[in-house]
Order: structure tokens, then C-alpha cells, then sequence
């Protein structure tokens, strides 16, 4: 059996033995899932409401990844021995899980990256600059992250090119009709986040594709914080391009994936140059390797793609459903709680939310509110999350911001309360 | 709760509250504006300053509670102080803060300022409390902008830039 065999088999068994179902979700079962999650952080049992930020990692993926660093560490696609091809196999076959986790048709239109900030910006350098010239447009929406907005404002500048941007409403939903009257025979691509990070929003994220493609106009959907809330299919979606974040969806920082059509991505420059990503190297001329390696130059971050991999099984152990449902149960208890209390505005109430509760509390700064929570043991974000148009828009300096996971539960949104009642008190 | 009582002690909370001397300075010689990117706050320190003395003084911005009220108590603490000794002040505080100055047991001009000695628990509030009094710095140099993103992890005052 030659090695290359003997990898593929490996690979698909991989793929099949972690894929065991649970029958119900069980919340407390789960917590012991992340060990991270049972220590104490001044003096109280931590609650950990900062996942939009970075959701925790499951044993299962920290043992994946020890695991790699102990028995099959070695660089990928280049040794002919054995090491560099158990690591080979397990990278490649964490590829796959990507695949079938976005459902993607094939598993080279998934290219490993650091994280959606480098997607973005791989798209931006490879498409971006080939596709857009002086005078064309690019669409953007007023509740993106800065790693939406900025690499497209950069390559307008080069190009001399237009950024236009879909407002949103005052519960944080984008307005389609305005949108449909921003595409035009300039636009040369759509970016949107599919979930709003600083207020939760769902965006109608099929239907803002459909709008664009009527036009003939590919869209780069950011899926980093719908990924650890929502299933995902980019073919029903009919995603140009789709990205995700590992370190939002329980796996190790410096992974993630840009998803792009087979035809999109092959048009594509490369992003980086070197190793990896070349078919000949001579002084006169180098020509590019097939996707996905024409894309992915230089060594990855083995251990982290394959961690993804291993957060893909975990993810596909649960009952997603159910896990949704949780989430859903916690996103409305805390809405409730929070808005009942006397000085405190909810920001970001669209109808269809994941579980994400930004605020604010009159006369305190969310920053003061932020403190105050971590000496409860209660880590939140404080600040613009990264999304200062959408703070201009609600005409603040920032929010608090509490985002679930499904590990967390019931008695940990009670806790924030608490927290909440006495910033107040202490400011009052 | 004992470290969060001891940052937000009541002098702090009631600053915030009734921030002094915040006002901008029609009459101003200098001014400069501090900007922390991390977290969006931003504040303009007015200076009037006669014979190299600083005659008057303002701020006006936003922010937390904590860098409202030292931009209040700075404003209380600098007024009528030569320029030498604004920036003596500066430097004491900008130790202090970074837990290079034991306030207690080495001499200085702090006095009431020392209750900002509680930030040095809260490292990401650090600045907060310091972007103020870099400012002023900035303001004294004559320099128009500080950003805290220019000063470095623990705000190296050395690295300030204009």
C-alpha cells in the first residue's frame, strides 16, 4: 500500500470515529467539557460572558492538539517520511471536517488562515486588487467589525475606488431596500458579517446574497460569530466567500478558514508568496500550485487547524439544536432581566438575535461597568467591540457586552444581575 | 470587593460625578488632546500658563470614572503650580501608578492624588487614570496630540511622542 493510500483511509477514519452523537442537551454535563470554566476569579466562581471575544476551549480539542505536539509534530506536505505524513493526514483530514462543516463541495475551497482578520484581508489582496479598479464600489454594511471595514477602505484608497455602506435601523437591523439601491454596475463585491458581534443581530444573510447575485455581484460574508451559534451551509447560502474564526468557535487561536468557490478562488492572485504555494521556482518566472496551496503559503499553524478540527467534532457531538435552543432560553432571560432594571438600555434588539446582550447603564461608563463585574468574577467585554460606526450610530462611546455560549447557564446570567444592581448601587 | 472599594472610593465616584474645572479655556495658551484607541476615551486638557506659571486650567471629554476624575483632581492639583512643578507632579504620578513609586514611604507632592494609588491592581485601568496627566505633559511640551497606543505597555513617559 503506498503512503498516500494509507493516508487517505486514515484520514476518513478519523473523520468518521469522532463523529458519536449525545441524545439530549445537558448543560452541567457540558461545563465539564472545559476545564477553564471551574476555577475562581477573585474570590468567585468565574463566569465566563466574553465568547463573542473568544469562547473556551473543550478537553477534547486541547488533548487533539497535545497530541499532535507529542506524537506527529513535523512540517506538512513535504517530508516522504513517516512523521511529516501522519501530520499531513491529520491537517488535511481537518481540512475535511471543514468541508463538512461549512458544506462545502469540495475540501480545497477551504484555505486554512490565522483567523477571519487575515480572510478578510487574503480576499482583499487576492481578489480585491485584481478585480476592483478607479470609479467600482464595494459594499459594506454600518455594523461590520473594523476587519470588514478597513482592508476594503484600504484598497479603495489604492484604487481610488468607493466604499458604500447599508445603514441599519435603531434595533441594529440592516435596511434591505436601502441596500438594493446601493448595487449598481460599480459594485464588484458585497461584505457582510452573517451575525453582528457587538449587537447580536442575525442579518437576512441568504437574502442580502440573492440581492447581490441578481446583479451578478459576489458577496464575502464574515462568519466569525455566526459559526459558533448557527449551522452553516454555504451552498444553500450560495456564499462567494464565507470565513470563520477558530478561536470564536471552541477551537485554538491562529486557525480559521476562508470558504471560496473553486472558480473564485482559482482566478485569485496569491495572497503571500513562498513556500508551499508554487508549482516552479526559477529566477525568471514561478508558476502557482492548485488551490488550496497557491493560497496558503508558508508553514500553518499545524496544531491550531487541526484543534478546529477537533472543535468540529465536539460541535457535531452535541445536539446543536438543542444547544440552540439553550442559548435562545439564556438570550431571552437576560434580555428580560437586564431591560427590567431601571437604568439600564439594551443595545441591539433585532428580531432575530444570537446570544449577545449589549448594554449600557446611564451615568456609568462601560468600562467602570466591566471592572466591576471582573472583581464578581464575571468577565464581559467593555468597549467598542471593534465596531465604532456602530457606536456612532447608537451615539455612545461603547457598551458592556455579555455574549453566551451554550455552556453557560441560567444561574450565570442571575449572577450578571446581581453584578449589574450593584454598579448601580456603587455609582448611585 | 475590598480592591474595587479601594478604587472606586467615594472622592472618585463624587468627581466623576461633579468633574471640577470642566470647561474648555477660551483664553487658553496651550491645550492638547489624549486619545487611548484601546477604549475610545478622549480628552482635551486646557493650559493658561503666565510667567511659567499655570494660571488656569480645564478639561472637557469623554470617559470612565476613573480617568473623569483624574483628569478633575489634576486639574485641582496643577492649578497655580510653576510648570517644573506640574511636571514633577506628572512624574510622581506616572510612578506611582505604575507601582514604581511607594507613595507611602518615599517623599512627594502627591497628597490627595495618592488615591489613585488602587489602579496599579487594575492593569488594563492604568492608563485610564495616566492618559490625563500625559496629556498635560503634552500640553506643557507644547505639543497638540498624546495617544496612550505612542507610551507603550507600562506607558514609558520616555516614549512619548507628539
Amino acid at each position: 500500500m503506498t503512503v498516500t493510500k494509507m493516508a487517505a483511509i486514515t484520514e476518513k477514519e478519523t473523520v468518521r470515529e469522532e463523529s458519536h452523537r449525545s441524545p439530549a442537551f445537558d448543560v452541567e454535563r457540558v461545563r465539564e467539557d472545559f476545564p477553564v470554566l471551574s476555577q475562581t476569579v477573585n474570590g468567585n466562581p468565574l463566569v465566563y460572558l466574553d465568547n463573542s471575544a473568544s469562547s473556551q476551549v473543550p478537553q477534547a480539542v486541547i488533548d487533539r492538539g497535545s497530541k499532535y505536539l507529542r506524537e506527529e509534530h513535523s512540517n506538512i506536505h513535504r517530508g516522504v517520511h513517516y512523521l511529516s505524513q501522519r501530520a499531513t493526514t491529520a491537517f488535511e483530514g481537518a481540512r475535511e471536517k471543514v468541508r463538512r462543516f461549512l458544506n462545502a463541495r469540495e475540501a480545497r475551497e477551504c484555505i486554512f488562515v490565522r483567523g477571519c482578520t487575515e480572510g478578510v484581508n487574503l480576499v482583499m489582496h487576492g481578489y480585491g486588487r485584481k478585480f476592483v479598479s478607479a470609479g467600482d464600489e464595494i459594499v459594506v454594511s454600518e455594523m461590520e467589525h473594523h476587519a470588514n471595514i478597513v482592508p476594503w477602505q484600504m484598497l479603495c484608497e489604492e484604487k481610488g475606488a468607493r466604499l458604500r455602506v447599508i445603514p441599519m435601523n435603531d434595533a441594529g437591523e440592516l435596511l434591505l431596500d436601502e441596500y438594493e439601491a446601493l448595487l449598481n454596475e460599480r459594485t464588484r463585491l458585497v461584505c457582510v458579517m452573517h451575525v453582528s458581534n457587538a449587537l447580536g443581530t442575525v442579518n437576512p444573510i441568504k437574502e442580502i446574497v440573492a440581492r447581490a447575485h441578481k446583479q451578478g455581484i459576489p458577496v464575502l460574508i464574515d462568519g466569525a460569530q455566526a459559526a459558533p451559534h448557527l449551522k452553516i451551509d454555504v451552498q444553500d447560502l450560495d456564499a462567494d466567500f464565507y470565513i470563520i474564526s477558530g478561536h470564536k468557535m471552541f477551537a485554538p487561536t491562529g486557525s480559521g478558514v476562508v470558504y471560496g468557490k473553486a472558480e473564485l478562488l482559482e482566478k485569485m492572485n496569491p495572497f503571500l508568496g513562498g513556500g508551499d504555494m508554487i508549482r516552479t521556482v526559477t529566477f525568471e518566472k514561478t508558476t502557482y500550485a492548485g488551490l488550496p496551496n497557491k493560497l496558503e503559503a508558508g508553514t500553518p499553524a499545524i496544531a491550531s487547524q487541526i484543534g478546529l478540527g477537533a472543535a468540529i467534532d465536539y460541535l457535531n457531538s452535541l445536539d446543536r439544536d438543542a444547544a440552540h435552543a439553550h442559548e435562545q432560553e439564556l438570550l431571552r432571560y437576560a434580555t428580560e432581566k437586564l431591560s427590567g432594571i431601571e437604568g439600564v438600555r439594551i443595545i441591539g434588539t433585532a428580531r432575530e438575535k444570537v446570544s449577545v446582550v449589549s448594554f449600557v447603564i446611564e451615568g456609568v461608563h462601560p468600562h467602570d461597568v466591566g471592572t466591576i463585574l471582573d472583581q464578581a468574577g464575571i468577565a464581559v467585554r467593555a468597549g467598542h467591540h471593534c465596531a465604532q460606526p456602530v457606536m456612532q450610530h447608537f451615539k455612545i462611546p461603547a457598551t458592556a457586552r455579555a455574549s453566551f455560549a451554550f455552556y453557560n447557564t441560567k444561574d450565570e446570567v442571575d449572577r450578571l444581575v446581581g453584578a449589574v444592581e450593584k454598579v448601580i448601587e456603587v455609582f448611585s | 470587593m475590598s480592591e474595587l472599594s479601594e478604587l472606586y472610593q467615594q472622592v472618585i465616584l463624587d468627581h466623576n460625578k461633579k468633574p471640577r474645572n470642566y470647561r474648555k479655556l477660551e483664553d487658553a495658551t496651550q491645550h492638547a488632546e489624549g486619545f487611548n484607541p484601546l477604549c475610545g476615551d478622549q480628552l482635551m486638557v486646557y493650559l493658561r500658563v503666565e510667567d511659567g506659571v499655570v494660571a488656569d486650567v480645564g478639561f472637557e471629554g469623554s470617559g470612565c470614572a476613573i480617568s473623569k476624575a483624574a483628569s478633575s483632581m489634576m486639574t485641582q492639583a496643577v492649578k497655580g503650580k510653576t510648570k517644573d512643578e506640574a511636571e514633577r507632579l506628572f512624574e510622581e504620578f506616572h510612578r506611582m501608578v505604575t507601582g514604581e513609586l511607594d507613595e507611602e514611604q518615599t517623599p512627594n507632592g502627591l497628597g490627595r492624588l495618592k488615591i489613585f494609588a488602587g489602579v496599579r491592581e487594575f492593569p488594563a485601568r492604568v492608563k485610564c487614570a495616566s492618559l490625563p496627566w500625559h496629556t498635560l505633559h503634552a500640553a506643557l511640551a507644547g505639543e497638540v496630540s498624546t495617544s496612550t497606543e505612542n507610551l507603550g505597555p507600562d506607558i514609558d513617559a520616555d516614549r512619548v511622542s507628539a
